[in-house]
C-alpha cells in the first residue's frame, strides 16, 4: 500500500535519508507537504527531489565564496589605491587577501578530500566549466595575491634584494586586474546547475557577488585603518553593500518560485541577518565615519553580512533542490507558456 | 553524430535505451543484474513506504530504479490522470499501477559533461556519457548540474558514479545488462533512431487501444537537452515519476553568464578605480 502518512513510511530515524544515501525528507518542512491534496501531491514523486541537491559542505564552499569575494576585492582595493599614491590601505587590504585566498584554497582542498585531487582541475582548459575556468583563474590570482603580500615584508636574500620591490608590484598589480574576475565568476558557477534558486537568478548572480565582495573589503578597510585614512574602502563599501542589496532585490523579483526560498527556513534566517547587518554597517560607515571605533564596527558587520548572504544564497539553493515544487512548477509554467502547447 | 562531435573518427551508430514503461511488472530484475554486473554496492535497505519501490531514486549506487505509483485513474474529480489527494486511491476510478525503470539519460547536451572540470565525464563512441573514475577528483560540480537527479557522489570515495550504459559491454557487442535481464522487453536496447521510430510506432498501438495517457518523453531532439540516449514511454506526467517535465541544460545560457559576469567584474573594478580617490 502507498502509505504516505507523512513520517510513518520513511525509514527508522525518521529524517532525512542517512549520509550513505541522499534520497529522502530533508527537513520538516518539505516533509509536512508531502500528500497533501492542494500542493504538490501528484505533482512529485512521493515528495522527492528531482534533481540530486549539491553534495558540497557549505562551510567550505560558501565559505569560498565569501573569502574568494573578499580577496578579489581587497587586492583590487590594494592595487588602485597605490596606483593613485594613497597611504594606509595597501599593506592591510593585500593581506586580508592572501589570508582570504589562502584560507579558500584550504576550503576547496577540503572539499576534495585529497590535495592531490587539486592537480585534476588543471589537467584540462574547459570554457563550458565555470570550475575548471575559475580554477585557471586561482591559479594565477593565488600565487600572485599571496607575493604581493609576502614580498612586502619578507626581504629576499642577497642578489634577489633588490629584485623584490619590482616584483612585489608586478604580483600587487596582477592580483588587483584578476581580482574583480575572483569575485564575480563565482556567480557563474553556483548559476550553471539545474540547482532552481541558483540558475533562476544566473542573470543577477554576477552583481550580487560582485556587490558583495565590495561591502566585505571595503570593511576590511573600515576595520584596519583609521577612519582618516580609510576614506576610499568606505566608498566602495557603501557602493558594493548598496549593489549587493539592490541586485538580490531584483533577483527575486524575476526568478520566480524558487525566489521564495531566499525567504524561508533556514535561508530565510540568514538572508535576513545579513541584509541587517549589510544595512547597518552601511549606516555606521557614513554616520560613523569620524569614529575609530564607529568604523571598525561599521567594517565588521559588513563583513560578517557578506559572509552571510553568501550561505544564504547557499542554503536557499540546497532548499530549492530539495523540493520537488520549485524544479517541476517552474518547468510546467514555461511548457503552459509556449503556444499550442497540449499539457497547457 | 554526438560521438563524432566529440572527436571519435569512426563511431558507429548512437546507441540507447527506449524503456517502455506500459510493460513494466516491476520486478526489478533490472536493478538487480545491474548491481551484479557494475559491483555497484549496497544502496542501503530502507523502507521507504513508497509501494513497492526500497531504492529511493538514482544515486551513486543506484544506477537502475524502478519507480512504483499506485493510482486511481482517471483520479476522481481531478479528471488530468493524477493521483488523488494524498496518493491514497479513493472512491472513483480504477486502481492503476505504474511502475517504471529510471536510469541515466545519456544527454545528447550532457550539463554533467559539460560542468566537469577534469574531463572525467566523457562521450563515448556510441553516444552515450560515462565517468571516468581514475580522473574524477570528488568536486561533486556534476550532481546540482543534472537536471535529471542521476548522477551522485558516494560518500566513502567522494568520486561521483552513475549508469555507464554498461560501456564495457558494448565494447565487446554485448547489450547492457538491465535489458539483457528485463523479462518483458520493457527495456529495450539498440540504436537510437530505430529505438524512435518504434517507440513511435507503440505509442500509436497504444492511443489505438485507448490509452491516451501514452506518451513519450526524451525523444525529441529539440528539446532542452537536445533529446536523450535514454527515452521513456510513460503513462503519466513526467514528475509523477519524479522526472523534470521540461528539463534544460543550463550551459545552454553560460554565454549570457559570462558576458554578464564579465560586466559585473568590470563595474568593480570601475567601482574600486572611482573609490581610490
Ligand atoms: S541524465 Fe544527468 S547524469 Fe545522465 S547524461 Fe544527462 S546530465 Fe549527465
Ligand atoms: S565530481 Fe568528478 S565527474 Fe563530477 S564534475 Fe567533478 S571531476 Fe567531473
Amino acid at each position: 500500500m502507498p502509505a504516505v502518512s507523512p513520517g510513518a513510511g520513511s525509514h527508522p530515524a525518521g529524517g532525512p535519508r542517512p549520509a550513505d544515501g541522499r534520497r529522502g525528507f530533508p527537513d520538516g518542512e518539505a516533509r509536512g507537504r508531502r500528500g497533501r491534496p492542494d500542493t504538490d501531491a501528484g505533482r512529485s514523486y512521493y515528495g522527492q527531489p528531482v534533481l540530486n541537491p549539491p553534495t558540497w559542505a557549505a562551510l567550505d564552499i560558501a565559505g569560498y565564496l565569501f573569502l574568494g569575494g573578499l580577496a578579489g576585492g581587497s587586492s583590487a582595493l590594494a592595487a588602485a589605491t597605490e596606483a593613485k599614491g594613497i597611504e594606509g590601505l595597501g599593506r592591510p587590504l593585500r593581506m586580508g587577501a592572501a589570508g582570504a585566498i589562502g584560507l579558500s584554497l584550504v576550503a576547496l582542498v577540503h572539499d576534495l578530500g585529497r590535495p592531490g585531487r587539486f592537480y585534476n582541475m588543471l589537467r584540462v582548459f574547459k570554457p563550458s566549466s565555470p570550475m575548471s575556468v575559475g580554477s585557471w583563474i586561482l591559479s594565477v590570482y593565488g600565487p600572485a595575491a599571496i607575493a604581493a603580500a609576502v614580498l612586502d615584508v619578507v626581504p629576499l636574500p642577497g642578489p634577489l634584494a633588490s629584485a623584490r620591490r619590482p616584483l612585489q608590484k608586478a604580483a600587487s598589480v596582477t592580483a588587483g586586474l584578476i581580482g574583480p574576475v575572483v569575485t564575480t565568476y563565482t556567480g557563474v558557477l553556483v548559476a550553471d546547475t539545474a540547482v532552481p534558486a541558483w540558475h533562476g537568478g544566473y542573470r543577477e548572480m554576477p552583481f550580487l557577488f560582485a556587490g558583495s565582495a565590495g561591502s566585505a573589503s571595503g570593511g576590511l578597510g573600515l576595520l584596519t585603518v583609521p577612519p582618516m585614512r580609510a576614506a576610499p574602502a568606505r566608498r566602495l563599501a557603501v557602493t558594493g553593500a548598496v549593489a549587493e542589496l539592490t541586485a538580490l532585490r531584483v533577483m527575486k523579483a524575476r526568478m520566480g518560485l524558487p525566489a521564495e526560498t531566499y525567504d524561508q527556513g533556514r535561508a530565510g534566517r540568514l538572508m535576513k541577518a545579513a541584509e541587517t547587518l549589510t544595512v547597518a554597517g552601511t549606516t555606521g560607515a557614513v554616520v560613523g565615519r569620524r569614529s575609530r571605533l564607529a568604523s571598525a564596527a561599521a567594517g565588521a558587520c559588513l563583513l560578517a553580512g557578506s559572509a552571510l548572504t553568501r550561505f544564504g544564497v547557499f542554503q536557499a539553493g540546497v532548499q530549492s533542490a530539495e523540493d520537488p515544487r520549485y524544479t517541476v512548477e517552474p518547468q510546467r509554467a514555461r511548457l503552459a507558456a509556449r503556444p499550442g502547447s497540449p499539457s497547457a | 553524430m554526438v560521438a563524432t562531435d566529440a572527436g571519435w573518427a569512426d563511431s558507429g551508430p548512437r546507441m540507447g535505451f527506449f524503456t517502455d514503461t506500459s510493460v513494466c511488472i516491476g520486478c526489478k530484475a533490472c536493478e538487480v543484474a545491474c548491481k551484479e554486473w557494475n559491483h555497484v554496492p549496497d544502496d542501503g535497505l530502507r523502507f521507504s513506504g513508497f509501494s513497492y519501490d526500497n531504492s529511493w531514486g538514482l544515486g551513486a549506487d543506484t544506477w537502475r530504479h524502478v519507480a512504483f505509483i499506485e493510482q486511481r485513474h482517471p483520479a476522481p474529480g481531478a479528471g488530468d490522470g493524477l493521483p488523488a489527494g494524498d496518493g491514497l486511491p479513493a472512491a472513483g476510478g480504477e486502481l492503476r499501477w505504474l511502475m517504471s525503470s529510471d536510469v541515466c539519460k545519456h544527454c545528447t547536451r550532457a550539463a554533467c559533461l559539460d560542468v566537469c572540470p577534469t574531463g572525467a565525464l566523457f562521450r563515448t563512441e556510441f553516444g552515450t556519457v560515462v565517468v571516468q573514475s581514475d580522473v574524477c577528483n570528488g568536486c561533486g560540480y556534476c550532481v546540482p548540474a543534472c537536471p535529471y537527479g542521476v548522477i551522485d557522489q558516494r560518500k566513502e570515495d567522494g568520486r561521483v558514479w552513475k549508469c555507464t550504459l554498461c560501456y564495457d559491454r558494448l565494447k565487446v557487442g554485448m547489450e547492457p545488462a538491465c535489458a539483457k535481464a528485463c523479462p518483458t522487453r520493457s527495456i529495450q536496447f539498440g540504436e537510437l533512431d530505430v529505438l524512435r521510430a518504434e517507440a513511435a510506432d507503440r505509442v500509436e498501438v497504444l492511443h489505438r487501444r485507448g490509452v491516451a495517457g501514452a506518451r513519450l518523453y526524451g525523444d525529441d531532439p529539440g528539446d532542452g537537452v537536445g533529446g536523450t540516449g535514454a527515452f521513456f514511454l510513460l503513462l503519466d506526467e513526467p514528475e509523477v515519476y519524479g522526472l523534470p517535465p521540461e528539463p534544460v541544460v543550463t550551459t545552454r545560457d553560460l554565454p549570457s553568464m559570462w558576458k554578464r559576469a564579465a560586466v559585473a567584474a568590470l563595474a568593480l573594478a570601475a567601482t574600486v578605480v572611482a573609490a581610490a580617490r
